[in-house]
């Protein structure tokens, strides 16, 4: 990416109108090279808003979104190849088997030669027996799997997960965790309402609320329990 | 970020000075080219009384396009600057000027009945005028279909755009279509042109076609599309309190719990 | 940094084509309404022999305009239903190679459909003999309709109603197309003089062009989210 600083991503703020209310209203936000950062917040706090946004899938109807240096959405063409997104649908194509999916998506990123890293992501997330199967045939739990290896096929810069752990078993679960904790290199933004994970695996916890951060906590030296009392903290608060 | 959500400044109480003028314009003009065009000029010696439409019906057919031509450049601002005041022009625009083309497709339609001996017939230029209602018909019902604002003016907006391609060919039709029967005002018609007619050939037709083509082409539309504009931005400020105000509630019993 | 637009529209095709070889869901659709519509439009006309080989051009492209909006409708839902638009707004491509790749699938589906149904309409009509003129209608004919029903379709998914708002938007649009396709297509069969074949088929790509122009200059506002 262009300027070689610590700040990956630049959110000054940051305003967008869903209908006719505000959903995000004025909201400010860094993230650090490398750190994985958790995003809670109740039901419309902005946090799945904020995240599309962030992927270039809205515009924003005011402030400024920085990316490795790259002005949003302007500069949104130098930004795509490093942003890989899971969000509340899968992007999946029903008729398409799980290895077309991920090569679809290889074509699309220009990837060169995608067969070994599309082999290797298959494997990860546990569908290597089942990669020539069309995606309708699958369950919930594995079309999200296959949309977190789509995310991760592009080896991306910037990760923006929207609730990933939705519709995982336990199984799931075990492989995602396991997935987002080796690569530490890339930054991960990730939305989620389960604390335990959160805590498990952030360095930092964001709290949303009706549009702008209403507090964070850094999770490095914390307590197990201590993301719950915080938000509860946070709610009771006027 | 109030500025994001005061979508659009509400418009002043007090009508421009502007405005207000042309208002008086308008109410004056209107009777002034209705008497000119039903009395002062002379009787078309071939096609009487019937005749005295065209004053009416070439110059709404401007107006029509001039209000459309303002939804379309409303539209690619809208497209280019997401300001709803665009949107609101654009809603203006075409509201006019499909009220524009039905005045000049029902006063055609019954200056054809005696001339062409028919209401309708399916020749190329009115075929295209019929069109281009239809297609603006369709973009309001595009916009209703919306429930997302922002949604509905930027497709609105698209529309809009390719609906003035339905404007342009029935302005250029009589041109590339030789085998039309509607004649042409300006330059020679077509040769199977029937109920043509010179200008010169019975004395005050110039008179009237130059006094009523400004109020029909220029002077209404812009005095009924500044109105129009004016009424959809107090609409779009009234649905935006709307929101904020049922939306009031939720946010304080939310804050609380 | 965007890749190779020829290469992303390509892709996206081969992708609807894939998808649509293992389904055969649109074009099935598309073809049994196509013959279907033949049927009913040899009922309700009730013509004789001059009076088909007047029609059948009309029959022809009557029938494309519908069977293309029923694919076109069903293209962009199975492209939205698991959020597939969003799928390629994701990836670092030109928004124009987005629509050339959409436009390619669906132009050949149309023609496909196109193809089937001249040798039927020659039978089923009792043409005395196919014009190998057809041939150079058609394609720019298919093309248009693909055009402009990508553009719109994209537009009416969003909508509350839906399918049932494309026809509405498209069929005023479309009908320059219709137009310049029927009387080529009647020059072709004979029922205009031959001079009028060249001026015509002009003129249809010049829709086209009108066409191809909005879509790669509008698609892109349509999409967004």
């Amino acid at each position: 990416m262009k300027a070689r600083t610590d700040v990956l991503v630049d959110v000054q703020g940051l305003v967008k109108v869903q209908g006719r209310l505000p959903v995000l209203r004025g909201l400010d936000l860094q993230l650090g090279r490398g750190t994985f950062v958790a995003l809670l917040g109740p039901n419309g706090s902005g946090k799945s808003t904020l995240l599309r946004l962030l992927a270039g899938l809205a515009r924003p109807d005011a402030g400024s979104i920085r990316i490795g240096g790259w002005q949003l959405p302007h500069e949104l063409a130098a930004v795509r190849p490093h942003i890989g997104y899971v969000g509340h649908e899968t992007l999946l194509y029903a008729h398409l088997d799980a290895r077309e999916n991920l090569r679809f998506c290889a074509r699309l990123h220009a990837l060169d030669e995608p067969e070994p890293r599309i082999r290797d992501l298959l494997r990860r997330v546990g569908l290597e027996h089942r990669a020539q199967e069309p995606v309708r045939h699958f369950s919930r739990g594995m079309q999200q799997r296959l949309a977190i290896a789509r995310a991760l096929l592009i080896d991306p810069a910037l990760l923006l997960l929207d609730e990933p752990f939705d519709g995982l078993d336990s199984e799931g679960t075990e492989m995602l965790l396991h997935l987002l904790r080796s690569g530490r290199e890339r930054s991960i933004l990730m939305a989620t309402h389960r604390h335990g994970l959160a805590e498990g695996l952030a360095d930092r916890a964001l709290f949303l609320r009706q549009g702008l951060v209403a507090g964070e906590l850094s999770l490095a030296d914390h307590a197990p329990g201590a993301l719950a009392k915080r938000q509860a903290e946070l709610t009771e608060a006027p | 970020m109030s500025q994001a959500i005061e979508v659009c400044a509400l418009p002043a109480e007090r009508q421009p000075r502007l405005l207000r003028l042309l208002n008086i314009l308008t109410v004056l003009a209107l009777p002034l080219g209705l008497y000119v065009a039903l009395v002062h000029a002379g009787t078309d010696a071939s096609q009487g009384d019937v005749q005295r439409l065209f004053y009416l019906h070439m110059p709404s057919f401007f107006g029509a396009a001039l209000a459309f031509g303002g939804a379309l450049l409303a539209s690619i601002a809208y497209l280019v600057k997401r300001e709803t005041c665009y949107d609101s022009f654009a809603v203006a625009g075409v509201e006019v000027g499909l009220t524009l083309a039905l005045v000049n497709l029902v006063s055609g339609s019954i200056w054809a009945r005696p001339i062409w001996n028919t209401w309708w017939t399916w020749d190329p230029r009115l075929t295209s005028a019929a069109v281009m209602c239809l297609t603006y018909a369709a973009w309001l019902v595009l916009r209703n279909g919306i429930d997302n604002p922002q949604q509905r003016r930027r497709l609105a907006s698209v529309y809009a755009i390719l609906a003035y391609v339905t404007v342009i060919l029935t302005l250029i039709i009589i041109r590339i279509r030789p085998d039309t029967i509607h004649p042409a005002v300006i330059g020679p018609s077509a040769v199977n042109a029937q109920g043509s007619f010179e200008l010169a050939a019975t004395p005050g037709v110039t008179t009237a076609l130059l006094v009523n083509f400004p109020i029909w082409a220029l002077l209404l539309p812009l005095t009924l599309l500044w109105h129009r504009y004016r009424l959809q931005l107090r609409i779009e400020a009234l649905e935006q309190r709307k929101a904020l105000v049922l939306n009031a509630p939720l946010r304080a019993a939310k804050g609380s719990d | 940094m965007l890749r190779d637009p020829l290469r992303a529209a390509l892709s996206i095709a081969g992708k609807d084509l894939r998808a649509e070889l293992r389904s055969r869901e649109l074009l099935g659709l598309m073809a049994l309404f196509a013959l279907l519509a033949i049927l009913v439009f040899s009922f309700a006309l009730e013509l004789d022999r001059p009076g088909r080989k007047d029609a059948v051009s009309g029959v022809l492209w009557v029938t494309l305009l519908f069977a293309s909006i029923l694919g076109h409708n069903r293209s962009v839902a199975l492209e939205r239903e698991h959020g597939g638009f969003d799928a390629l707004l994701l990836a670092p491509v030109a928004r124009g190679a987005i629509f050339a790749g959409k436009l390619l699938a669906n132009a050949l589906f149309t023609l496909i459909i196109a193809l089937l149904l001249l040798p039927l309409l020659t039978v089923l009509y009792n043409l005395p003999a196919f014009p190998p003129a057809l041939l150079l209608i058609v394609p720019p004919g298919c093309l248009g309709l693909a055009a402009i029903g990508t553009l719109l379709a994209a537009m009416t998914v969003q909508t509350r109603a839906r399918d049932s708002l494309l026809p509405v938007l498209l069929l005023p649009v479309a009908l320059p197309l219709l137009v310049t396709a029927l009387r080529a297509s009647n020059a072709a069969l004979g029922n205009l003089p031959e001079t009028e074949l060249q001026t015509w088929l002009l003129l249809l790509l010049l829709v086209d062009l009108i066409y191809l122009a909005a879509g790669f200059l509008l698609y892109e506002s349509v999409l967004e989210a």
